[in-house]
């Protein structure tokens, strides 16, 4: 006899513009069992999940829940069929109690503040949760946070619950009573996904597990039959051969060097964990981590944006004595010679002034520069030219507000520019995020050739392959740590996608 | 009569505060769903103008058998629909259109002023230079609902029962604006969508519908304030020059208050206190002009106070002043 699964998609597919999110995925879940998802960044485990959660519409295919085809338009729906998603940014009012965040949006009676307590308390002892329903949201944890969400959807009724990345915030005291509290869940007959790119969280808590790659449903293996190595390969996949121009590094000097380098986030949760490594002059250093592992912390920390908790940067300029960095100002560090340039992720959030036209934006680079009040707009206006020029930038004219360029013209206008100050340090986030294969290469010639005049090029990248073809060394980031530093020629990504989830290579010592 | 200097200052200073209070309640609840309306300057204007013409043409039409009851409710009605009518428009371009609220806010209070100044200054040429209503209906929007009895008690009389109807109205407006904020889930829904539209949304709450009929309903009781000013202060009187400014002391005032209803009733009558100070206490040398900033500088005051201590409660509705995608996650 076949049981009626909880959940079944069948032949999903979602695209977004050109790009496919999710291509004919089939997947199944039952009751009374944890599922997890999992895949790199990008390889569409949120879009599939977002679809039961009633915020995306799927293009094709067909969602069955409890054995019966479901409609799912709105979160509402989504409800109705007992589906509760816990996104992983929360979504909860601050100043609210516990208890009004979880009733909002219900239309259950008036507002009676005893009864609900109560149940919250009910579904609280009954789980483990120990949840104080007065307690106002702006003073919880970010454990304590989650617990709310995950209340939430219980007190909806919700049976079919979905973590997106639950553990990413939490400390490792706090996710081992996450998965206890699933674990009863799970005992309680209830059906669980996590989704997840943590291997050893996958081997820990699951009964099941599912991998995408790439948009492309790998297949389903059961935990107990298979193991880190073999779930990697079914993460990264095989080698593609990208042929990007790698000349070997000449002349190699330490430019930066930064020795135990922490950093805490607002709430105090380490981002970057005891950092140590040395940029050189004439290579390509590639950073290499999953999303959010500290690499926005580090290029910003470096460049003066984020406190530094300890630890110290230094800088060794040509022939001069080398400058610490740690606790200057951006403008302090750019005063004492350091010449850095810095293509922030959000490019036009960080980098650029989308109202402004190219002319402008080149400006802001040397608003110091000029005599008196008045702006020299000439020079900036003969860069930009210069810019569009070299960097095919297409636009109608220097003027126009780089809002309105596609994605790749913009980033070609924020690398041009920084590239124009003639750096010693080139740090680049995210260069190719959304550009397609010919801007890409573009992007990758552009580091190269900098590499090659002797600047010290800081890459972040999140395709592994472009990663292990681009640059000389890779440091491997995880959680805020550095998994390791390898051989951009001779690593493997098998090797690395081992390093970024830290199961083997933990602690390799190499500078 | 009662002729102690502090009973007077208090009831008049009730009396000036009355008008900021509708103000203040209107705009609170435009403000709790984060719709920052700084149209009440215009609202309050067309309020002023359509409640004291709706009553001059009843009575008009009816003569002297007048309904005072029916009076006093076809001046609230007007002066409700003419806010609601400029909160409608403001509504319909921030919230559909999503134009940017403060600019939307301040075109908002020019046009309304200038709508207000056309539709009192025409009532005036058209009736021939004065447009007023009879001494009889007067009394009945200046004088105390209550039997002399009880307002010739001493001390409490003056204190608590001589004041126009539309005192007790916006306590009772204040009141139960309290209640339906903090007490029912409507209001709970309500304060969701002005903290944060992005959950309010996710929890199945229709964050248009709620800034809509807030923002619309907010926009009507602010401009009753300005019917009760030219019905009260103004003595039922079109007096274009008496209102101007008192929708920016609303603004100030919801600010003052740190958005809470009940604060603004103490607020409103330590507002109005402040704009009459200059008649009652006459100092040498201090122009009345500085006596009229006090109010802004009391809320600047508290600005400084409730940004220092940084307690979350006390802080605007998060989503102030910003439109919502439904896109933006």
């Amino acid at each position: 006899m076949e049981s009626v699964h909880a959940i079944e998609l069948r032949h999903i597919t979602k695209r977004f513009g050109k790009v496919v999110a999710n291509d004919s995925i089939d997947l199944t879940l039952d009751r009374g069992e944890i599922l997890s998802l999992l895949g790199e960044n990008g390889s569409g485990k949120t879009t599939l999940m977002n679809m039961l959660a009633g915020i995306y519409l799927p293009d094709e295919g067909e969602i069955l829940v409890n054995g019966e085809p479901a409609a799912i338009r709105s979160p509402k729906d989504s409800f109705d069929y007992h589906i509760g998603m816990i996104h992983q940014h929360f979504k909860l009012v601050d100043v609210f109690t516990a208890a009004e965040n979880i009733v909002l949006g219900l239309h259950d009676g008036k507002l009676d503040r005893r009864e609900i307590y109560e149940k919250v308390r009910a579904i609280s002892d009954r789980y483990g949760f120990g949840i104080d329903p007065g307690k106002k949201v702006y003073e919880m944890s970010v454990s304590e946070k989650q617990t709310v969400e995950i209340v939430k959807v219980l007190y909806r009724g919700a049976d079919i619950l979905i973590l997106d990345e639950p553990t990413a915030v939490l400390t490792p005291q706090e996710t081992d009573r996450l998965f206890k509290i699933l674990r009863s869940m799970r005992e309680d007959g209830k059906a669980i996904v996590i989704i997840t790119h943590k291997l050893h969280e996958v081997m820990a808590l699951s009964d099941k597990v599912a991998v995408l790659r790439k948009g492309k449903y790998i297949g389903t293996v059961n935990t107990k039959d298979t193991n880190p190595q073999a779930l990697t390969d079914m993460m990264v996949g095989h080698s593609v051969t990208l042929n990007i121009n790698r000349p070997d590094p000449v002349d190699v000097v330490p430019r930066l060097t930064v020795k135990g380098l922490t950093c805490l986030d607002a709430e105090g949760v380490k981002k970057l964990d005891n950092v140590s490594f040395t940029a050189m002059g004439g290579e390509i250093l590639g950073i290499a981590g999953i999303a959010g592992s500290g690499q926005k912390e580090l290029l910003e920390s470096i460049a003066g944006l984020y406190p530094v908790a300890s630890g110290s940067i230094e800088y060794s300029p040509e022939g001069r004595e080398p400058t610490e960095l740690v606790g200057k100002s951006p403008m302090e560090i750019k005063k004492s010679g350091v010449a850095m340039a810095f293509v922030p992720e959000d490019r036009l959030g960080m980098g650029l002034v989308g109202g402004m036209g190219m002319t402008g934006n080149m400006m802001l680079r040397s608003w110091k520069k000029g005599k008196g009040a008045f702006v020299n707009k000439k020079d900036p206006n003969k860069l930009a030219l210069e810019v569009m020029e070299s960097l095919e930038v297409v636009t109608p004219s220097v003027e126009c507000p780089v809002r309105r360029l596609s994605g790749g013209n913009v980033q070609k206008v924020l690398v041009g520019r920084e590239i124009a100050s003639c750096p010693s340090v080139l740090m680049s986030a995210y260069a190719v995020r959304g550009l397609d294969i010919n801007t890409s290469y573009t992007i990758y010639n552009l580091m190269t050739e900098q590499k090659m005049k002797g600047v010290a090029v800081i890459f972040v990248g999140e395709d592994l392959d472009v990663l292990l073809e681009l640059c000389d060394r890779i440091l491997v980031l995880c959680g805020g740590q550095v998994s390791g530093i390898v051989d951009g020629r001779k690593a493997t990504k098998e090797e690395m996608g081992l390093m970024m989830t830290r199961v083997a290579g933990r602690k390799e010592e190499q500078a | 009569m009662n002729t102690n200097p502090i009973l007077l200052l208090i009831s008049a200073a009730v009396l000036n505060g009355t008008p900021l209070l509708f103000g203040t309640i209107g705009e609170i609840l435009a403000e709790k769903t984060g719709n920052l309306n700084l149209g009440v300057e215009g609202m309050m204007y067309m309020g002023g103008a359509m409640g004291l013409g709706g009553v001059f043409y009843y009575e008009k039409a009816v003569g002297a058998g007048a309904n005072p009851v029916l009076a006093i409710l076809i001046a609230l009605l007007c002066a409700f629909l003419a806010g609601a009518i400029g909160a409608v428009i403001y509504s319909f371009v921030t919230i559909t259109l999503r134009a940017n609220q403060n600019v939307t806010g301040l075109a908002l209070s020019i046009f309304g002023t200038g709508a207000g100044q056309f539709i009192g200054e025409y009532m005036r040429t058209r009736e021939g230079g004065f447009v007023a209503i009879s001494n009889s209906l007067k009394d009945v929007f200046q004088n105390s609902p209550f039997p002399a009895s009880l307002q010739n008690l001493p001390v409490v009389g003056p204190l608590l029962f001589c004041y126009n109807i539309f005192v007790y109205i916006g306590l009772a407006m204040a009141i139960l604006m309290a209640l339906y904020l903090n007490k029912t889930r409507s209001g709970l829904h309500l304060r969701a969508v002005g903290e944060s539209p992005a959950t309010a949304d996710a929890a199945g709450i229709n964050v248009t519908r709620y800034k809509y009929l807030a923002t619309i309903i907010g926009g009507g009781i602010s401009a009753i304030g300005g019917m009760v000013y030219i019905m009260t202060i103004a003595g039922c009187v079109w007096n274009h020059e008496g209102l101007s400014g008192e929708g920016w002391l609303a603004v100030a005032l919801v600010i003052f208050c740190i958005w809470r209803p009940m604060n603004a009733v103490w607020g409103s009558v330590l507002f109005g206190a402040l704009m009459i100070l200059y008649l009652r206490l006459q100092l040498p040398f201090i122009p009345d002009q500085l006596y009229k900033i006090l109010p802004y500088v009391v809320t600047v005051v508290v600005l400084i106070i409730t940004s220092m201590r940084n307690k979350k409660e006390n802080q605007p509705p998060a989503s102030l002043g910003l439109s919502y995608f439904r896109e933006d996650r």
